[in-house]
């Protein structure tokens, strides 16, 4: 029999990581303690507990790991609640890699990156962050702009803090919606961060999050002169089979699984505005 | 050419099934479907049958694999398993068209491997139309019904069925009941295909066309003010989608058993509101949405992602079956302006 992409490979948890009061990361490996496949920064996973169903998430670890895949999960649905109550050990179902990853090795080499993320819209940029920050000299400055409701809802706080903080030429900046006890950093919403800290247009943008961030980001960027062709997003649409065969998640004659679900915004002009 | 008088042809059914299932065209409540032969059973004379022949390769349902569970552990049991060999036999031109536009979705990579199975081990043998009804519509896509494309192409006349064959597998069928055929020029066939090109010029759909759709055509159709007025009667119900040989969509989801959990796969339409349903919303939130769907992605999409190839056989049971009589043709008149009418 040949290979069949909706059969899934065998997968257990090993660690699971309480990272905002509704999102969880997850660690898996193989029952052999091995990667289970390899991926490219952006691309993403079917993960399924047999029974409950089936989902896509970003693999947020970066493909520089060798020894495990992470997922950071927000507990909304079935699969998402029922894996938010498993514990270390569990065994899961994961296929994939899906979808067309950033172009980290073209379009951004020798670039200066800048990564705008809200709330689990981190999850697909921390594999290209991580990715970057490893093969460090190919790339120029590196500036992060993460927002969250609170501080308690910021993703993988502590490896922002310890890890990317500390990188020399990368710039992070956090901020949360409104002001809290025990935070002395930036208040206010993505979008409005990103116009204050006023960045030079001669670099790559990539925006992931809540639509209504992407919006009025894209919006900012163009107002500080950034044109369409420099700017990175990626896509959610409901997805089934994550080979484009099954229908479901098409804008115009794309499907978001296998062309996305990174795009361009010039290239986001040319598709029906679906999604 | 080869022949084989219709007073025969039942056992020239007798000799296929010997080594293969088969299915023909039966009359039933409904109207006609595919069903196995058996001694007795007699083929349809009716133009095509109710549902499509997708089910061959793409039933409604199929099972995908299986899972145990037990406390935090999962098993995989992938229990595919060759499938037999299988012939179908009367599949109409616009049906076996149907196979090469499923073919482009479920044969590209990764390669579908339920589907595959089922291709490799299914023969094909269509029937040229004889009397091509008011609703069909094939020769738009450049189908003639005359002369269908399949393993074997057969052509019936008042006495004898003709048989002539186009691929390997459809040689060896021939050759299984060769006992029985017997050479022939193909003069009555000659004669039927020109009767039958007389009838699809005189059709009352024989003059539309795909002038006005194809490839790159996204930006002057999506948001043409006529979707509003097309889709305002649609009822969602997916009728047209189940019943059409080109639509392929499906859905996958778990079944618990008492032995663990089966997930299967089944069709799927997007004319369903809960098609795109996500957390956050739905990105064709109202019926208008879904039903343009549907329609670009024939006219349209799916000539993008394949060399301008439409997704439309012009089988016509979209015309017969809609509830509300909303169909394909008018969405092309409609869209199409006056010279398609
Ligand atoms: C390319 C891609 C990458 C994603 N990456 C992540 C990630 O890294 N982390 C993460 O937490 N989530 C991610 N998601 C979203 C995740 O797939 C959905 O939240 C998923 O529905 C959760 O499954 P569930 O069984 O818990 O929800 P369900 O019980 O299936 O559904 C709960 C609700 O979510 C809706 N829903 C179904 N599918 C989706 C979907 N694809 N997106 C949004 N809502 C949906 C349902 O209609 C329902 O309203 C990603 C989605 C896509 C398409
Ligand atoms: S859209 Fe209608 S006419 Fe065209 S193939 Fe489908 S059912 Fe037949
Ligand atoms: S077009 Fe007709 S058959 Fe198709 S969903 Fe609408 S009402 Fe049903
Ligand atoms: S998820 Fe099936 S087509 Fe994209």
């Amino acid at each position: 029999m040949i290979n069949e992409t909706l059969i899934p490979k065998l997968g257990v948890i090993t660690e699971i990581r309480q990272d905002t009061p509704d999102i969880k990361t997850f660690r898996v490996v193989s029952p052999e303690g091995k990667k289970l496949f390899e991926h490219r920064p952006g691309q993403c996973a079917m993960l399924s507990i047999p029974g409950i169903g089936e989902a896509m998430f970003s693999i947020t670890s970066s493909p520089t790991n060798t020894e495990y895949m992470e997922f950071s999960i927000k507990k909304c649905g079935c699969v998402t609640t029922w894996l938010h109550a498993a514990e270390p050990g569990q065994n899961v179902t994961v296929r994939g890699p899906y979808g067309n990853p950033f172009p980290v090795d073209d379009v951004f080499a020798g670039k200066d990156l800048l990564f705008v993320a809200g709330g689990v819209g981190l999850a697909p940029l921390r594999s290209v962050i991580n990715y970057c920050r490893h093969y460090r000299d190919r790339y120029g400055k590196i500036d992060i702009v993460y927002g969250s409701r609170s501080k308690d809802d910021l993703l993988d706080y502590q490896e922002i803090i310890n890890e990317w903080a500390t990188d020399s030429g990368v710039n992070v900046h956090l901020t949360i919606d409104r002001e809290q006890e025990g935070w002395d950093g930036h208040v206010g919403f993505v979008p409005n961060y990103v116009k204050e800290l006023g960045f030079d247009t001669n670099k790559i943008a990539v925006l992931c999050g809540p639509p209504i961030m992407i919006k009025f980001t894209l919006e900012g960027l163009r107002s500080l002169g950034f044109e369409k062709t420099q700017v990175y997003t990626t896509l959610e649409l409901r997805m089934k089979c994550g080979v484009g065969k099954c229908g479901r998640c098409n804008v115009g004659s794309k499907y978001v699984c296998k062309d996305g679900p990174v795009f361009r915004f010039d290239e986001l002009d040319e598709l029906p505005n679906e999604y | 050419m080869r022949k084989i008088s219709l007073s025969n042809l039942d056992k020239a059914f007798a000799l296929i099934a010997e080594n293969a299932k088969l299915y023909i065209p039966v009359d039933g409540k409904g109207g006609a479907s595919f069903k196995l032969w058996q001694e007795g059973v007699k083929m349809s004379d009716a133009l095509n049958t109710v549902r499509s022949a997708k089910d061959f390769f793409f039933p409604q349902m199929e099972t995908l694999m299986e899972f145990k569970t037990e406390g935090k552990n999962i098993e995989i049991i992938d229990n595919r398993q060759e499938k037999e060999d299988f012939v179908v036999f009367g599949v109409r031109a616009c049906d076996v068209k149907s196979f090469e536009i499923l073919d482009r979705v479920f044969l590209s990579e990764p390669v579908d491997s339920y589907y595959a199975s089922r291709r490799e081990k299914g023969v094909i043998v269509s029937l040229a139309c004889g009397r091509p009804s008011e609703t069909c519509f094939c020769k738009t896509f450049g189908i003639d019904a005359a002369n269908p494309a399949g393993d074997i192409t057969a052509w019936k006349t008042e006495t004898d069925l003709y048989l002539l064959a186009n691929t390997e597998k459809g040689e060896k069928l021939l050759s299984a009941i060769s006992s029985i055929t017997e050479d022939c020029d193909g003069k009555a066939v000659e004669e039927q295909k020109k009767q039958i090109s007389a009838i699809m010029e005189k059709l009352p759909l024989s003059n539309v066309t795909t002038e006005k759709f194809g490839a790159g055509k996204t930006k002057e159709y999506f948001d043409s003010p006529a979707w509003d007025e097309l889709s305002s009667h649609c009822l969602g119900c997916g009728t047209c989608t189940f019943v059409c040989p080109t639509c392929q969509c499906y859905d996958i989801k778990d079944f618990k058993t008492n032995e663990g959990v089966q997930r299967f796969r089944c069709w799927d339409s997007c004319m369903y509101s809960d098609f795109t349903l996500m957390a956050h919303g739905n990105s064709r939130a109202s019926q208008k949405e879904r039903f343009r769907q549907r329609f670009m992605h024939k006219l349209v999409y799916y000539p993008d992602n394949n060399d301008g190839m439409f997704s439309c056989v012009g089988c016509g049971r979209c015309l017969t079956k809609c509830p509300i009589s909303m169909n394909i043709v008018k969405v092309m008149k409609t869209l199409g302006g006056k010279e398609n009418d």
